[in-house]
């Protein structure tokens, strides 16, 4: 029914849009189309306020997705990094990598998300670093050991805590898989969903999920938003008490283990010697990163497991 | 009283329209003032930072009063618990775990309310594992298991030598 009448009022939508600037916002057009609708009987009054509120989710963007929303697609985005990457089942390693990594998240301009952040090693000797949505993050056995000292593993974490702040995953959802799930949400009513409106949800959700995987595992985000996310993380070292240092030093590691050409980091971020350039003028001339002994000593135990 | 008869003695449409949006600014504060917990549970600190010691939790869709905020911080009570959350864990629009149709009709526009388990939901991910049955969650149900306290973290922080910023979180 809802397809129906849906079907119906497109076309509508369209005449009555067809002297409109283009950039005419979308509440114009669902006020437009339900107007036109009611007046033609195409729907009831009743039906065409429920097209207004269609409309108006329309004109929003990955910003209407709620934190608990963000946190499923979050989970699902974490279980297709895992597809590819085995875990390391290292309890210990594991525990270090957490209690760095949600300390570092606390000093965030986004401690709380709605499930919280949470991280796990990945065993791969690739160099790589993925973080999903809401604050699942996953670091490869390679880009660990890029890492001399804790602060440089701190500023590994902080960097992809900075593509959660941001929001980098949400924003690879394509426009029309957005609108197209938001069209959905504000249609539907409280009732548990239907067959029908269940399939086009999910069909919604496996979509944005493969536009998060692709951005993030093949195509990389932009060097717009690694540059934010750099700059995250120097704000939340530097909040922290880590010498944001640490990722210059990450950087010109990685740098030597990085093949040119591979099909893990050097693919997906920019080269490591633009981002030194950039974060140096954010924390100044790098110097060396002094590590007290406890703090170099854990570093090295946990580091020895992975 | 006065003055709505101060306005209405002036008549003028400039006018109505002025005290109309004043009136308008006037609801948007008072809506302000109260939000919802919008993430499954949140720690409520004594002061307003980081380091702050623990005085309780809140949980998702519990309302709170914001008494006072400084930085990225607000001061909140509600659900038996009073102290300093972080913004981030709140948000300006009623949470309603389990709604009925009237709700459900405003939520659809989005402003105002927020129906939990809406949307990508415990359904639809049901569904996707249906679909996609060599995608395996264990893994990713057992590091969310993986929680760290605020007294773990502080530990960690002093036996590093990491000596935060005062504050912590802006």
């Amino acid at each position: 029914m809802n397809m129906l009448y849906r079907a119906a009022i497109l076309p509508l939508c369209a005449l009555a849009l067809a002297g409109l600037p283009a950039c005419q916002t979308m509440d114009t057009l669902s006020e437009v189309g339900a107007g036109v609708a009611v007046a033609t009987g195409v729907a009831t009054p009743q039906q065409g306020q429920s097209i207004k509120k269609a409309g108006s989710a329309v004109g929003k963007t990955f910003e209407s997705i709620t934190p608990e929303q963000e946190y499923y697609i979050g989970r699902t985005v974490g279980a297709m990094v895992l597809n590819q990457y085995k875990p390391l089942d290292n309890k210990a390693a594991n525990n270090y990598l957490n209690v760095l990594g949600q300390t570092l998240a606390q000093f965030s301009d986004r401690p709380e998300t709605f499930g919280g952040y949470h991280f796990l090693v990945m065993e791969t000797e690739d160099v790589n670093a993925f973080s999903a949505p809401g604050g699942l993050i996953f670091i490869s056995r390679g880009m660990i050991r890029c890492c001399q000292n804790e602060d440089a593993l701190a500023a590994v974490l902080a960097h992809e805590i900075g593509h959660v702040e941001l929001q980098h995953g949400l924003q690879a959802i394509s426009k029309s898989r957005m609108t197209s799930a938001l069209t959905i949400l504000a249609t539907e009513s409280a009732k548990s969903f239907g067959g029908q409106e269940l399939a086009q949800l999910t069909e919604a959700f496996e979509g944005s999920i493969t536009d998060i995987t692709s951005t993030m595992m093949n195509n990389g985000y932009s060097r717009g938003f690694e540059r934010q996310a750099d700059s995250a993380a120097v704000t939340i070292l530097q909040r922290s008490g880590y010498d944001p240092n640490g990722l210059i030093a990450m950087l010109t590691q990685m740098k030597k283990q990085l093949k040119p050409g591979g099909h893990d980091f050097a693919k997906t971020h920019p080269s490591p010697d633009s981002r030194i350039e950039d974060i140096a003028k954010l924390v100044g001339p790098a110097t060396p990163i002094v590590s007290p002994a406890a703090r170099q000593a854990r570093f090295q135990a946990a580091a020895g497991k992975i | 009283m006065l003055q709505f008869k101060h306005v209405a003695a002036a008549l003028t449409r400039r006018m109505i329209m002025a005290a109309a949006l004043v009136a308008a600014a006037a609801v948007v504060t008072a809506a302000a003032a109260t939000m919802s917990v919008q993430v499954k549970d949140a720690p409520v600190r004594a002061t307003p930072s980081f380091v702050g010691k623990v005085v309780g939790a809140l949980a998702y869709g519990d309302q709170v009063e914001i008494q006072q905020t400084q930085g990225a911080w607000s001061k909140v009570a509600g659900a038996g618990v009073s102290g300093w959350m972080h913004t981030s864990a709140l948000s300006s629009k009623k949470i309603v775990l389990a709604a009925g149709q009237k709700q459900a009709n405003v939520a659809a526009s989005g402003d105002e309310l927020a129906l939990a388990g809406k949307g990508f939901n415990s359904d639809v991910e049901a569904q996707f594992k249906a679909g996609h049955k060599d995608i395996d969650f264990t893994w990713i149900n057992r590091m969310e298991k993986i929680r760290i306290s605020a007294a773990e973290m502080q530990v960690f922080l002093q036996n590093g030598g990491v000596t935060p910023k005062e504050g912590g979180a802006k």
